[in-house]
């Protein structure tokens, strides 16, 4: 149980429609999943769901971090013991520097009354900001204020590389970068791969999977996964489109 | 600059404590000619104030409430049951050791006297009706600065004191001020000699302890040419059941070349009607700064004000108004354009949480027979709660071809994206809230001086902190 994250029999409405269906799985530490589908298929309302936001009610299920519930955390708290989610469309928050909102990230994980070492905390910033390529000026501005797509996401690939998460999801993104910020995001990732981290990649396309290879590729259709196999698999679905999900979910093609 | 970082008291519960009431001098409850009597006996002031006062209580009196265009919540102010003066002691003392027990623990607890051997150049401490405290430091006084509660300064200093009191802000101005032109008792007196630059800040520090009372100070500032000071006012007070009255009248001249940095952080209870008028004369070259931030009072109404009346006078009001539950700050600013090429610069930023409302009051006029003149007004309100309201007046007047003026304003609102995004790094939802509105504040307190803005902070971060659930 430990050094996973374990999704059994999920089952999350949006309103009072069904969205998750009875999902399972299982991400090793260590492992980067992806998960493929078509839209409207419940993807991101796994990752929302996860993470606790507010509009996405859980009806029956489980999910363990390393053995521990966390469905019934708030979502900050879920942050804390190790979950971390880069956003498909990240909020802006006026006013507040991007390195504020880390060190305050980062301060919220410490013992009441303790504070980062700013030295260290600048070191550890610019070491992951060169590393994601991201120019230094970028502390001073505001989170996402006025970003472009490429910088969003590798906006908050640094804070995931500063978090050090257990487990990451990653929704979505490759949507709205050009091949060359696309590169840097999924370079970034693939430096943050190591046996304590455990990844799922969640997209619509096989494109991103060129740049970060994953050990296991689920197809996930009307809620639930469909058919799981290696990377060979996310190939395979480019080729034959989603009508062959609908086969394999037993649904007629129209 | 002070190097160091001293801590202000504006947490909202580090004020509500009080002491036992023993004034040596009472005038009794409600207002007539004989209370202004007591107050001139009391102080032992001459006949022509004592006029000047009784003529200021007919003018009060046959003005009515402005409750045609302010809030209908003045009506529950009663004058009849109110106190308007109440002094211990009609002296100040120069040495903290010479203040009675009770006040001078009173002011410790406020963090008063460590302030002043930090970082100020010279203190004043009124509590109730008089300043108990009331000194300079000596190599200030010697470059002829003078500082001093306003009583003295009428007494001692009548031919500067009496060329400018009332002029900036006359009786009628409104019915609050000449409340005040016939009532008031403490507040500073200050002049700067031409030239003299006061490195260090004086700070006057206001605190309210009885109950059933009106504090009615009255500050006169006047900066001489090519002088600067820089004024800081605080303000507490013990939470009552019933309203307290606080109601001020605050001049300023800043002569030719002249620079005046009035500085406000005021964090009464949530009982206190706050009433205040604010103004201030800029002659040539001349800039007044007025920085006012309201997050105390059951209801403010302040809107400090600028007259430019010599060429290219800058008035600038920088503000931020924090309404929660149950409270109301009406607050704005007036920019009177009167030469060529004054310029103005209002920027006031108001959140408001819960049921809090506040409300943005704007005058910026500019005649016909000005050039030259700019304006600048932006305002921006944030709303925490769907409940939440604001409102914004403004009221631009511009005449004239070579005038410009610009006015932006914005309402937005904490999102609950916005608050899931934070919380998923691992905030929770008061440090995100908080977070949040110092973000909204930030490009305004980083033109604060630094120990204002680090207390605003953390101000700010107890006040988020408390409004969720």
């Amino acid at each position: 149980m430990s050094n996973t994250l374990v999704i059994t029999n999920l089952n999350v409405s949006i309103g009072d429609k069904p969205i998750l269906k009875d999902f399972d799985l299982t991400i090793p530490k260590g492992e980067v999943h992806a998960i493929m589908g078509p839209n409207g298929t419940g993807k991101s309302t796994l990752a929302k769901a996860l993470a606790g936001h507010p509009d996405y009610e859980i009806t029956s299920g489980e999910a363990l971090l390393d053995g521990e519930s966390i469905l019934d955390q708030e979502p900050d708290e879920r942050s804390r013991s190790g979950l971390f989610m880069a956003f498909q469309y990240p909020m802006e928050i006026p006013g507040v520097t991007i390195a504020n909102f880390i060190r305050a990230a980062l301060n919220a994980r410490l013992p009441e009354g303790e504070e980062l070492n700013a030295p260290d905390y600048y070191k550890a910033l610019y070491a992951k900001m060169d590393m994601l390529q991201i120019d230094r000026k970028f502390t001073s501005r505001a989170v996402n204020d006025g970003f472009s797509g490429g910088e969003k996401k590798r906006c908050e690939i640094l804070q995931m590389a500063m978090l050090e998460p257990k487990y990451a999801v990653l929704d979505e993104t490759d949507s709205g970068l050009d091949i060359d910020a696309l590169k840097v995001v999924a370079e970034g990732v693939n430096n943050l791969r190591s046996e304590n981290l455990g990844v799922l990649v969640i997209t619509h396309y096989q494109r991103l999977l060129n740049y970060i290879v994953p050990d296991v590729v689920h197809v996930m259709y009307d809620g639930r996964i469909v058919k799981s196999g290696d990377k060979e698999l996310a190939v395979e679905l480019e080729e034959k489109g989603y009508d062959w999900v609908k086969e394999l979910a037993g649904e007629p093609v129209a | 600059m002070p190097t160091e970082t001293p801590t202000f008291d504006i947490d909202r519960d580090k004020g509500n404590f009080r002491y036992d009431e023993s004034h040596k001098y009472d005038a009794g409850v409600g207002l007539n000619e004989g209370v202004i009597d007591y107050i001139c006996d009391a102080k032992g002031e001459d006949d022509w104030i004592r006029e000047w006062r009784k003529k200021a209580l007919k003018v009060f009196e046959s003005k009515p409430m402005p409750t045609h265009w302010a809030s209908k919540d003045l009506e529950n102010i009663i004058f009849e049951k109110i106190r308007y003066y109440l002094a211990g002691d009609t002296r100040s003392k120069k040495s903290w050791d010479d203040v009675p027990d009770e006040v001078k623990q009173t002011f410790e607890r406020l963090g008063i006297p460590e302030n002043e051997r930090k970082f100020l150049a010279g203190v004043e401490a009124q509590f109730d009706s008089e300043a108990a405290y009331s000194n300079i430091k000596d190599s200030v006084g010697k470059q002829g600065v003078i500082f001093m509660g306003s009583t003295e300064g009428l007494m001692k200093h009548p031919e500067i004191f009496r060329k400018w009191f009332g002029k900036v802000i006359p009786t009628g101005d409104n019915k609050f001020s000449a409340l005040n032109s016939a009532t008031f008792s403490g507040g500073s007196f200050i002049y700067v000699p031409p030239g003299v630059k006061v490195s260090h800040p004086l700070q006057a520090y206001f605190r309210i302890n009885a109950e059933n009372f009106g504090q009615f100070e009255r500050t006169l500032i006047i900066a001489d040419e090519g002088s600067e000071v820089t004024y800081m006012e605080g303000c507490t007070a013990p939470k009552f059941d019933t309203a307290t009255l606080h109601s001020a009248v605050v001049e300023l001249v800043a002569l030719p070349g002249a620079k005046i940095e009035y500085i406000t952080v005021q964090n009464w209870s949530s009982n206190v009607f706050n009433l205040v008028t604010k103004r201030a004369i800029a002659h040539e070259n001349a800039t007044v700064k007025w920085i006012d931030c309201n997050i105390g009072s059951r209801l403010t109404m302040k809107y400090p004000g600028v007259v430019l009346k010599g060429r290219k006078a800058r008035g600038e009001v920088l503000s931020i108004a924090l309404a929660n539950d149950g409270q109301h700050q009406d607050t704005g600013a007036k920019m009177i354009h009167a030469a060529d090429e004054t310029t103005s610069n209002i920027i006031s930023k108001s959140i408001s949480i819960g049921k809090g409302r506040s409300t943005y009051r704007g005058q910026v006029h500019m005649p016909k027979n000005l050039k030259g003149c700019k304006n600048n007004t932006e305002c921006d309100a944030l709303l925490i709660n769907d409940n939440s309201r604001t409102d914004t007046y403004p009221a631009i007047t511009v005449r004239g071809d070579e005038n410009s003026v610009q006015h932006e304003a914005s309402v937005s609102k904490v999102s609950a994206e916005q608050i899931f995004y934070m919380q998923q790094r691992g905030l929770s939802e008061g440090e995100a809230m908080s977070l949040s509105v110092n973000g909204f504040v930030n490009d305004l307190t980083r033109q604060f001086p630094m120990e204002y803005s680090v207390e605003l902070k953390r101000l700010i971060e107890l006040e988020m902190e408390g409004s969720v659930g």
